[in-house]
């Protein structure tokens, strides 16, 4: 058995500007609450995601990347043991362009039943692509509200 | 996403009935979803394509299944429309604090 989840939004700009948005890492921290991103985007890439103090959160890296249609990546938490212990996820962003709109999908899976990783991370998806998608048809990002997406 | 379409595929209980379902057990078959519920297959299909329309439910082939899953983008920015960075540690507190009173768990 897996968990899995499945994130999808509908943004309206072109499928370029939607990979930019993914990859460029001043453009990440606008919509990741402060969190950093570093990776050079390529097969095989290291990948890290960091608190706004430099603390490392998530750490993996590229699988597969297919600009601007697909990105797979390699995806564990560094920071709370008990999450850590369930090992890599596997995060799959899909683009797919439709008219003027651009169709975001995100699966987020691991394969063990009822992680509790997958649990964690379900809260914070949902913020950071409504703020994505704020970010990208408004020009600006939603609020920082509190805690960085999953603390 | 059109907000209309979302308030739609709401404003009925069987559709939330499902969308608790999704959300306590998230990737179900349709016949998985069927189960235990007092409506025929096809009432179940047909909601589960509303919920479709609305990005509210999204789906995946798994093999030769068809799991469906909850998708909570659409309600998460409906929340942000009207909840300010300042109330939502309150409302929070509050929601815990209702379900505490209340005896609920979540789901």
């Amino acid at each position: 058995m897996s968990s899995t989840y499945i994130y999808v939004t509908y943004i309206r700009a072109t499928r370029e500007r939607v990979w930019d948005a993914l990859t460029n890492p001043e453009f990440m921290k606008q919509y990741w609450f402060g969190m950093t991103q570093e990776c050079e985007w390529k097969p095989g890439a290291p990948w890290t995601m960091k608190f706004s103090d430099g603390r490392v959160a998530d750490a993996g890296e590229v699988l597969e990347i297919d600009p601007p249609n697909r990105l797979v990546l390699k995806w564990r938490n560094e920071f709370r043991p008990e999450l850590k212990a369930e090992g890599y996820s596997r995060c799959v962003y899909e683009l797919d362009e439709d008219g003027d709109v651009t169709r975001l999908t995100i699966t987020h899976s691991i394969e063990r039943d009822r992680a509790r990783f997958i649990e964690a991370v379900s809260g914070g998806w949902p913020r950071v692509l409504s703020s994505l998608k704020t970010l990208l048809e408004t020009g600006a990002s939603l609020p920082r509200s509190h805690n960085a997406p999953h603390t | 996403m059109d907000d209309d379409a979302v308030f739609r595929a709401l404003a009925d209980a069987s559709r939330r009935r499902l969308l608790d379902r999704l959300h306590r057990k998230n990737g179900q078959t349709l016949g998985e979803l069927c189960e235990g519920l007092d409506m025929t297959r096809q009432a179940v299909a047909k909601h589960l394509a509303i919920l479709e329309e609305a990005n509210l439910v999204s789906w995946r082939r798994q093999g030769r299944e068809k799991l469906h899953f909850i998708n909570p983008v659409p309600i998460n920015e409906i929340a942000e429309r009207w909840i300010s960075k300042f109330e939502r540690p309150r409302l929070t507190a509050l929601s815990e604090l209702k379900k505490r009173l209340e005896g609920k768990g979540d789901g």
